[in-house]
């Protein structure tokens, strides 16, 4: 066991994935020298040169069409889109091309690209760097998206990835970057499966699902609410396409309430699709409307402001009341 | 030099010149700028400082087969017209007037390179032995590719405008990573110093339309920055639809290379020699490490932009007519006879060759399967998704409960 922080993490797994894979190759704006506008990428271009630390022109659909290019010659791309926000040049590539090949080729092209997106607000910064524009990917068939919330999962889903066949987007939280906790470099345990949600904390009034950025605030809310003495279920989403629906459905079964909290819009949001299925899956265990908690339906705001538009203790507190008065 | 120009010292008069040539060609229809042909529309044999050895090299077997592959080619295309016309395609693409560029390009590749189409490049995938049944897939509706691009290295057409080029730069930047790997391998085994392996580049084609979108310009980027082994072969028919080539640029496209940092040529495209010798230089050049090469083919589309385009709407038939007339068969045709190299017998087995043809075409497309959407829930992902299971169990059970109502009546009549 090693303590590091998320970004470290990300970094040592793709250290790992590069010693492990010959093919696998970097791909980004300033993720050379610079080791990337987080730091995430420092020191790899040293350790395995500019052919697979590779610093690209400023092009995110260039990046993501020559990643696609790539992988049909048989190499691993690991693609840094700089921040969530300047994801759009490249959306055209991702949802057309990357998400549709294997489909289209009828099964007989692969294109494992993974893309890495730094996501998610709270870190006082300009327009375009604060968005949580996952829901527009996870409505993309052929593509899969996770997200995690600790180090440990960071180690071992960037890994986990490059390994998986299929295209993966990683969003990544970047105001947890700096996040320390404990990562077994050995083994994953229970993160063997990308696409598996865990549950945090047990409780048995109500189930809170988050994902990301959102993962420490919703463990201090169901903190909050304990001294309250209502219990609260936590569970990390880690996946967001597919979502593990189980693991959702059977928390419910249990606590009877549901509250999803993500920092995307509620409208058209995954929040909504969780509700949908759930309603469909434990409509006789619910004893209350699921809640979502999440951002409200503008543009990401001011970063003066942003502290109103972002999810937090208390509203996750507030939907509690809610559900639990319902 | 006018008074409005910027104070750039990369700047002399051509760029006016470049801009009055395509005025002129927007006007004419004729290209006024230099431009490699070996072919005249007569047919006979002019002579080019670099490219003259090239065609030198082609022997009258290989230009007969030019000849019979441009045949076949329009052949196919009047056959696959008629299947759309009779509602056995959903949609044609034709490619009529643009033979010579497409067999002459096709035809300078070799078997290891790879190739990046858009979605009219008929002839190209003639010339990487695509079946061209197969090829009529998508056009059916029946699957959204048609052929495994593994088997030829011949990709599936792209849809969405000029997407196919940086996938182009990426492969060939493996191509490059992969000689690396070569050159390390050849170090170890004491083999160092031979030929480059793999010899292989990558050529992508894309039209003056698609010129316009940014992922033609980020891929040339690319390509430039990392000396990508590819071949941007762009076929300049001058019209996107109903849109002239001069909304797309308003200097000759292959001198927009230049801004790039690598060479760009105009070939004729209706002449298949020169567009030949051409391809076949730009791919050595890019198999030898020297980096990419635009290629704009400067050709005509003679028929609709698709079967549901309707040319009349905004261009002259009398356009149609000045380019009729340099017709990329009729001129190899008249090279060949004044030549004495092919004679009424060789045309007349290019014509029965190609009837054969469309009577294949035509029987395998009316007997392409329609494929079972249960292929299509497989296919979204390579490794197990459980939405994707959900969903398709769902489906089997919906299914399942027509069963009893898909029994024929008589069924029931005759038990």
């Amino acid at each position: 066991m090693t303590t590091m922080t998320i970004a470290k993490a990300i970094n040592e797994g793709l250290r790992a994935t590069l010693n492990n894979n010959p093919r696998a190759l970097l791909m980004g704006e300033d993720i050379g020298p610079l080791g990337g506008v987080y730091r995430v990428t420092d020191g790899l271009i040293g350790e395995f040169g500019a052919d697979r630390v590779v610093d690209t022109p400023l092009a995110e659909s260039g990046i993501i069409g020559t990643a696609i290019g790539l992988s049909l010659r048989g190499y691993l791309p690991i693609c840094e889109i700089q921040f969530d926000g300047f994801v759009f040049p490249g959306f055209n590539q991702i949802t057309t091309q990357l998400a549709k090949m294997h489909s289209r080729s009828n099964g007989n092209l692969t294109v494992p690209v993974v893309i890495r997106i730094p996501y998610g607000g709270g870190i006082g910064s300009i327009e375009h760097h604060s968005e949580s524009p996952e829901a527009l990917f996870a409505h993309t068939a052929g593509l899969r998206i996770i997200t995690p919330s600790n180090p440990h999962d960071a180690y071992w889903m960037i890994q986990q990835a490059v390994d998986c066949q299929d295209p993966v987007i990683v969003f990544e939280p970047k105001r947890r970057y700096w996040l320390k906790g404990e990562v077994d470099t050995e083994a994953p345990g229970t993160s063997a499966d990308p696409f598996k949600a865990h549950v945090l904390r047990e409780g048995t009034d109500a189930t809170v699902v988050v994902y990301g950025p959102l993962v420490p605030v919703a463990l201090a809310a169901a903190n909050a609410a304990a001294e309250d003495g209502r219990s609260v279920e936590v569970i990390d989403l880690r996946s967001i396409s597919p979502i593990d629906f189980d693991t959702v459905t059977a928390s419910v079964q249990k606590t009877g309430r549901l509250i999803v909290a993500h920092e995307a819009p509620t409208f058209g949001g995954i929040g909504g699709e969780i509700a949908a299925r759930i309603s469909e899956r434990a409509f006789h265990s619910l004893e209350a409307p699921v809640i979502r908690v999440g951002g409200f339906h503008m543009p990401y705001p001011v970063a003066k402001v942003e502290e109103d538009y972002l999810p937090d203790i208390d509203r996750i507190l507030e939907a509690l009341d809610r559900a639990l008065s319902y | 030099m006018g008074a409005t120009h910027l104070p750039s010292t990369e700047f002399d008069s051509t760029d006016i010149e470049d801009q009055l040539e395509a005025e002129a060609e927007a006007r004419l229809g004729d290209p006024a700028v230099p431009m490699v042909q070996l072919l005249a529309p007569d047919g006979t044999l002019g002579s080019d400082p670099v490219f003259s050895e090239y065609a030198e090299r082609l022997d009258p077997a290989k230009l007969r087969s030019f000849y019979a592959d441009m045949a076949k080619i329009r052949r196919f295309d009047v056959e696959a017209t008629a299947l759309q016309r009779q509602g056995q395609l959903a949609l044609w693409v034709p490619l009529t007037g643009q033979e010579a560029a497409q067999i002459g390009s096709g035809r300078a590749s070799q078997p290891q390179d790879y190739i990046f189409p858009t979605y009219r490049e008929h002839g190209v995938a003639l010339t990487r032995n695509v079946d061209l049944a197969e090829l009529l897939r998508q056009f059916r509706g029946v699957s959204n590719g048609g052929w495994n691009p593994k088997d030829t290295n011949f990709h599936l057409y792209t849809l969405v405008l000029a997407a196919q080029t940086p996938h182009a730069v990426g492969y060939a930047m493996g191509i490059q990573r992969d000689q690396k790997f070569a050159a390390s391998a050849a170090l170890a085994d004491g083999t160092a110093g031979q030929a480059t392996e793999p010899n292989a580049a990558v050529m992508v084609y894309f039209g003056d339309g698609a010129s316009s979108e940014g992922d033609v310009h980020e891929s040339m980027v690319f390509a430039s920055s990392y000396k990508a082994p590819v071949v941007f072969f762009c076929q300049n028919n001058h019209w996107a639809i109903s849109v002239p080539s001069s909304v797309q640029t308003r200097i000759p496209l292959a001198n927009r290379a230049k801004g790039y940092g690598f060479p760009g040529i105009r070939v004729d495209g209706n002449d298949v020699i020169a567009v030949h010798a051409v391809t076949e230089w730009a791919l050595e050049r890019a198999r030898q490490g020297e980096g990419p090469v635009l290629i704009e083919a400067f050709t005509y589309r003679v028929g609709a932009h698709t079967t549901a385009d309707d040319p009349t709407k905004y261009r002259e038939s009398a356009e149609e007519g000045r380019w009729r007339a340099k017709d990329p068969l009729e001129r190899l045709e008249k090279y060949l006879r004044a030549e004495g190299l092919a004679d009424d017998a060789f045309f007349e087995q290019v014509r029965a060759d190609g009837d054969e043809l469309a009577a294949y075409v035509r029987k395998t497309t009316h007997d392409l399967e329609t494929p079972d959407i249960r292929t299509a829930f497989a296919n979204t992902y390579v490794e197990a998704h459980p939405l994707v299971a959900e969903e398709l169990a769902w489906f089997e059970e919906y299914s399942a409960g027509f069963v009893d109502e898909a029994e024929p009546a008589d069924t029931e009549a005759a038990n």
